[in-house]
């Protein structure tokens, strides 16, 4: 008995290092360098450009703020911090618990019968009527889709639902001094359809989308 | 809803055209025999063997040398692990700079993952070196899987054993199903992962000034290769601390499709493998019925609460119906490009195997999509199940059965010619009963005192109840998936690990749950594979109760249901259910 265990320990010994170097080494940079070699654009993130820069990855999500002005200058908040707003020329993307934090990842965790999760709902209901019900009379609560006043997973969801983009064009036409056929026709060119025509769900890409219009016209 | 449950149909249709192909590959492997990789792994396979001083054709074991060798291997890396996490600031592949976290945490994780649980109370991407998570963790998404698919295997060769006392050699089946199975399926994966987004590289986290002004850090690192093996090991320990929901570790309807497949495969596939090793297919076929029927029912029900939205959601005033270009339904914690149909179908398919990868939140499940979590795993991963232990889960159950009927009939208990006896269903009680016994002492007492009420998020309330058992529920199951404002560590200046702590007790409890509810277990199993090696077989009589046949599936259902529901209904009452029935909010 107590042979075999010592024999045990030395091949259990000896398995531990030759598995952690052969699973946790080899593999993993085998790995890499294979996909810095064949797929060197999505091993890095996907990033996307404009303009001769890097702006953000086509699958994460970031936020389209700027600056509240009063009278020209930032409004500050009671801790001194800017007071960031929505900008009205680019889609928005669906609420996050994270701020669209790419290197702090964490859930909303609110339960299906949160008193918090009610208020957020609501707060995010009004704010999203406020700021697209001006350029679309006729927009009620009801017309508006749930990803749009949700928190998504990840906190950096790249899509939003083609409803939720079909509503903020409107909005965008205005601001942009665009057609709205215009900008419908950026949205149906950055679509992800469902993978293989039914997989998942279609998204409208928002970096992607909000990158068109900068292109085909600059916010002045 | 259509569209949706189209999602599932491809999804199921795939999973069960693998079976066959994929459950004659794993019964080559485990019987010895050529498979189509050997001219290019078997020289690898047999320098392992020189390397690690052992003849496998000539060194059978029998049950207590099998277990001696699973504990010694699983102990060794359990320190090398705990090593790793310790030593995270002298480390290479480390461009963030980490710290390791203390000492509770890496006790926490290092159990988490040698038992693959992979469940997380620390967030990779603010915590852990890219060398950490390669030859620490993903090592051990490899290594634990291996031990329990080589468990089943051992169990399977007690139950066919025709003489002697072997349950074949604990290392000659560690390697081949490393190096046969979860390797190449994992190089191959991983590629195939990076060609569609997720990342796979060394590189610092990079920092983007977005298009509207503003600054994002996006975290890097050696994601596909872990991914892969997360899945396929049923391990479900995430790159990222919002797992499988990331875009960069899952981006698109195909990934996802491809990860529960991933998950599923090998659990569904050992069903058949286990009908050809015992000479039987519709053996196999019966377990597979039984575990599907259970799981189908579960995919139906979370996909129809989620797409019925959530009591906070209609207080608030959101119409929740779905309609042209939305998905409607509860997309709290969801994401977009997997809709509602998307993260249903893969919360069922991650609880009722043991992965625990999550691709939303299922803290914001409504009340009764949440409670199909909560059955999948009151069931003791029994319903497919993790890789091996959920089949040999199964069996156990599969000998109760037997019991129970042949109790019924009046006559003694047999299984493929095999006699069950008193010593056997002993063994088979405690492996059933031990699980569940561990959760519900472990969630009792983190309950009932101040030191487990510390880790609660929601407050004292049914969301709150539902945390705290669900992190037992989960651990103990070796799952790892989470209600997840369940907290054992507190990071105030993340990223770094500068000034975090843990909160101990829910540290210590929950790894120790962990560790005694793997090889307790484990342990019976063995010791049940050992009694049955030794039994004579006799052949089926007229009054022999068939084990192949609807009646015995219904039967197997319902032993299921029954300890399952018996144990844990009452407790998932009071969480998730109540959040279900009540209109109140709180």
């Amino acid at each position: 008995m107590a042979q075999g265990l010592r024999k045990d320990l030395l091949t259990g010994l000896i398995a531990i290092i030759a598995m952690t170097v052969v699973l946790g080494l080899v593999y993993p940079l085998v790995i890499t360098g294979v996909s810095q070699v064949v797929f060197p654009r999505a091993a890095n993130g996907s990033k996307v450009s404009f303009d001769g820069r890097t702006v953000g990855s086509h699958l994460i999500g970031q936020s389209f703020l700027h600056p509240l002005l009063k009278n020209g200058k930032p409004v500050k908040n009671e801790e001194g911090e800017q007071v960031l707003v929505p900008d009205k020329g680019y889609f928005q993307p669906r609420p996050s618990a994270t701020g669209y934090s790419g290197n702090v990842t964490f859930f909303g965790n609110a339960g299906p019968n949160s008193l918090e999760l009610r208020e957020e709902i609501r707060e995010e209901l009004a704010a999203y009527l406020k700021l697209n019900k001006p350029y679309d009379h006729s927009l009620t609560r009801a017309d508006v889709p749930v990803d749009a006043v949700t928190q998504s997973a990840s906190g950096v969801d790249p899509d939003i639902s083609e409803a939720n983009a079909q509503i903020q064009a409107h909005r965008i036409a205005a601001v942009r001094q665009i057609p709205l056929s215009k900008v419908e026709e950026l949205i149906s060119q950055n679509t992800d359809s469902r993978s293989l025509g039914v997989l998942g769900e279609p998204g409208v890409n928002v970096l992607e989308v909000n990158i068109a219009l900068d292109q085909e016209a600059p916010l002045k | 809803m259509f569209e949706g449950y189209v999602q599932i149909a491809i999804f199921v249709v795939i999973l069960v055209a693998l079976v066959k192909p994929l459950g004659i590959y794993l019964a080559r492997v485990f019987n010895d025999e050529r498979v189509f990789l050997s001219p290019v792994f078997g020289p690898i396979e047999r320098g392992t063997y020189r390397l690690l001083r052992v003849n496998p054709e000539t060194e059978g074991q029998d049950w207590k040398q099998y277990a001696r060798s699973l504990i010694v291997f699983s102990l060794l890396f359990w320190i090398l692990l705990y090593l790793i996490l310790r030593t995270q600031g002298i480390q290479p592949f480390n461009p963030e700079g980490f710290h390791s976290g203390p000492w509770d945490l890496s006790f926490n994780t290092t159990s988490s993952f040698i038992t693959n649980t992979n469940w997380q109370f620390y967030g990779g991407e603010t915590t852990l070196t890219y060398f950490a998570q390669m030859a620490g963790l993903a090592v051990q998404n490899f290594v634990s899987a291996a031990v329990g698919i080589a468990v089943v295997a051992a169990l399977i060769r007690g139950i066919v054993a025709r003489s002697g006392k072997s349950l074949g050699n604990f290392w000659h089946d560690v390697v081949r199903i490393t190096l046969y199975v979860l390797l190449p399926i994992s190089v191959v994966g991983a590629l195939f992962l990076v060609s569609q987004g997720v990342i796979q590289n060394l590189s610092h986290a990079t920092v983007i000034h977005t298009l509207a002004g503003g600054t994002q850090i996006l975290a890097q690192g050696p994601v596909a290769s872990q991914e892969v093996i997360k899945e396929l090991g049923t391990n479900g320990g995430g790159f990222f601390n919002v797992n499988s929901a990331y875009p960069f570790e899952n981006s698109s309807g195909l990934t996802n499709l491809f990860e529960m497949l991933l998950i599923l495969m090998i659990p569904a596939a050992l069903t058949y493998t286990y009908g050809r090793m015992v000479g039987s297919q519709r053996q196999g076929w019966a377990i597979f019925s039984a575990m599907f029927a259970l799981f189908i029912i579960g995919v139906v029900v979370v996909y129809m609460a989620e797409q019925h939205g959530s009591v906070a959601q209609h207080a608030a005033g959101l119409h929740t119906t779905a309609f042209h270009g939305s998905t409607g339904g509860n997309m709290e914690g969801k994401e977009q490009r997997f809709g509602i149909a998307g993260s249903a179908l893969w919360t069922a398919v991650t609880t009722v195997t043991s992965c625990g990868a999550v691709n939303a939140a299922f803290e914001s499940l409504t009340g009764i999509g949440g409670a199909v979590p909560f059955s999948n795993l009151g069931f003791s991963e029994v319903v497919f199940g993790g890789v091996g232990t959920g089949l040999y889960s199964m069996l156990l159950y599969v000998l109760l059965a037997v019991f129970i009927g042949g109790l019924m009939v009046g006559r003694t208990p047999e299984y493929l010619g095999k006699k069950i006896g008193a010593r056997e269903i002993k063994l088979v009680s405690l492996g059933v009963l031990f699980t569940p016994l561990a959760v519900l002492l472990s969630a009792g007492a983190a309950s009932a005192t101040e030191l487990g009420k510390r880790s609660l998020y929601a407050g004292i309330n049914p969301t709150g109840f539902s945390e705290n058992l669900y992190a037992y529920l989960s651990q103990a199951n070796n799952n790892g998936s989470a209600w997840a404002g369940y907290t054992g560590f507190i990071q105030p200046h993340a990223p770094g690990n500068v000034g975090a702590y843990g909160i101990t007790f829910a540290n210590l409890l929950g790894g120790a749950v962990m560790v005694t509810a793997r090889f307790a277990p484990i342990l019976f199993v063995l010791a049940v594979a050992g009694a049955l090696a030794g039994k004579k077989v006799s052949p089926a009589g007229l009054g022999t109760m068939r084990t192949d046949n609807p009646t015995f599936v219904f039967l197997l259902i319902g032993i299921v249901i029954l300890v399952g529901a018996l144990t844990f209904f009452p407790a998932i009452l009071l969480g998730p259910i109540s959040n279900g029935l009540t209109a109140r909010l709180f």
